[in-house]
């Protein structure tokens, strides 16, 4: 980013700050992956080894958060410096909360494998998956290289992410009109959606971090909203036709 | 928390330099210090922290009785280097600031060339039997030190034609020709601008891979840059000493707490 430090373990310090950001992000964008998958193929072992796996995450961010304490105390880091330190302490958060929420989805895909397939809700669940998934991939890249482009462009991604959440929202929705034997499954298939879109907007956090990191300010222009899942009606009549 | 560990470990097992047991130091009088016990860990840097007057200095200048030339100084109680105290009878107090170099709050070259400055030590030490043997320690100090390339041309110049900040590490590159296994520093860098200051903390930061070091610094800040260990003074008392981290981020004592965050001074 910029010249090096004259005292060079601060820069060590800094270093090793960013690689355990990006090791956090491969995890959790791995995590989400695999819950995703173990839902698609049914597969208990690999839900139940994101469950487990997930104490990795916290891990990190007990880590991180203890090396960014000892490096306000110890190193006084001033302008990018205290913006590094302080951005990767909140990313760091974002990134514990999206394993989470792949752990969460890992365990309904447990709940899921007991009960019938619904519909094709579940293809649609894998993409919105794949999205996020590249959209934590795309932002810990911006984060390491400084992008604020690429971080922009996460940022406008969540858009579709929304969009996937509140249409599928809206299928699910009917299907349960039409069989109330669909209700137990489409209720864990909508936690998972919502779980799912929730990391998407934990990703724009970090991408809204990413810009700060770089530019010293916040994203100033306003983000589309497009999840209207929390006004979304299905009527009757759109079932009969 | 994995590096914090990691420092905290090394300073675990650092065997101990020295050691002070019960030191009590009187100028006439008064008291200065009261029973300090304070062991410091080899290939380390301590930091001596307190406000003025509370005895840090006072104590730093008790590892290599520097205060034996102050009229009036008493020193009781016992210091030991590698187990022997320095304080006992039979020692040499020139051998021991040999082993136990000095370097001072304002840099004090010898009105001598930037050469002579690092080559007096070791030739009244008679450590260099040739020319050669003294160009290489002068060179190698000076190395150390991060000078070389700002000198290598004009080793005679006098070493007070050089900025502060170079002229405070030829005095420690005068400090290290002499192979000390300690270093002391006295406010090494309260002369100094803060890119002076950067490079002698880089430098404090090498050196001690290779001597043990003792920082007096009036600057928590400092303190908390450079040092692994810090103790705490306070009115000729050791308030507290610890793994630096642990200092300045969750101190024992309400006095340590109180001054590092700014409350009592």
């Amino acid at each position: 980013m910029v010249s090096d430090h004259i005292v060079k373990s601060f820069d060590d310090e800094l270093n090793q700050l960013v690689s355990k950001i990006a090791e956090m992000g491969g995890l959790a964008e791995r995590q989400l992956a695999d819950s995703i998958t173990a839902l698609s193929r049914r597969d208990e072992e690999l839900a139940n080894s994101v469950i487990e796996q997930d104490a990795r995450l916290d891990i990190l961010e007990e880590d991180i958060d203890a090396h960014v304490i000892r490096m306000l105390a110890l190193r006084q880091p001033q302008a990018l410096d205290l913006r590094a330190v302080i951005v990767a302490l909140k990313i760091s958060a974002e990134l514990e909360r999206a394993g989470d929420y792949a752990k969460n989805v890992a365990k309904r895909a447990l709940t899921l494998m007991q009960t019938p397939t619904v519909g094709p809700a579940a293809n649609t669940i894998v993409r919105m998956g794949t999205i996020v998934g590249g959209m934590i991939s795309n932002v810990i890249d911006a984060y390491l290289h400084a992008d604020t482009i690429k971080a922009k462009e996460v940022r406008a991604r969540d858009h579709d992410v929304d969009q996937i959440h509140t249409s599928l929202f809206r299928e699910l929705l009917t299907y349960m009109m039409e069989d109330p034997r669909n209700i137990t499954a489409c209720t864990h298939l909508l936690f998972i959606a919502k779980n799912i879109e929730r990391i998407g907007d934990h990703v724009t956090n970090i991408a809204e971090n990413v810009h700060f990191l770089v530019s010293g300010e916040n994203i100033a222009e306003d983000r589309p909203k497009s999840d209207f899942s929390s006004s979304t009606i299905v009527a009757v009549e759109d079932k009969a036709k | 928390m994995a590096q914090a560990l990691r420092i905290s470990e090394t300073l675990e097992n650092a065997p101990v330099k020295a050691k002070a047991s019960k030191v009590q130091v009187f100028y006439g009088a008064k008291q200065a210090l009261t029973d300090i016990d304070l062991e410091i860990p080899q290939n380390h840097v301590t930091a001596l922290i307190g406000p003025s007057g509370c005895g840090k200095s006072t104590f730093l200048r008790c590892i290599n009785r520097m205060n034996d030339i102050i009229d009036g100084c008493r020193v009781e109680g016992d210091i030991t280097i590698d187990g022997v105290n320095i304080y006992g009878p039979g020692q040499d107090v020139v051998q021991l600031r040999a082993r136990v170099g000095m370097v001072f709050q304002k840099p004090n070259p010898f009105p001598k060339s930037i050469y002579e400055n690092v080559a007096y030590g070791p030739r009244i030490h008679g450590m260099a039997a040739n020319k050669k043997q003294l160009d290489d320690i002068v060179i190698d100090s000076l190395t150390r030190a991060g000078l070389i390339d700002e000198v290598k041309d004009r080793l005679d110049a006098p070493g007070t034609s050089l900025s502060g900040g170079q002229q405070q590490r030829l005095c420690i590159a005068r400090a290290i020709a002499v192979k000390p296994e300690m270093i002391l520093m006295d406010e090494p860098c309260s002369a100094l601008d803060p890119i002076a200051t950067a490079r002698i903390e880089e430098l404090i930061d090498e050196l001690r891979n290779n001597f043990t070091i003792v920082i007096v610094t009036h600057s928590m800040q400092q303190a908390a840059r450079v040092s692994q260990r810090t103790a705490f003074f306070h009115m000729g008392v050791l308030v507290e000493t610890g793994a630096t981290e642990q200092i300045f981020t969750n101190p024992k004592d309400t006095r340590t707490q109180a001054y590092i965050t700014g409350r009592i001074g």
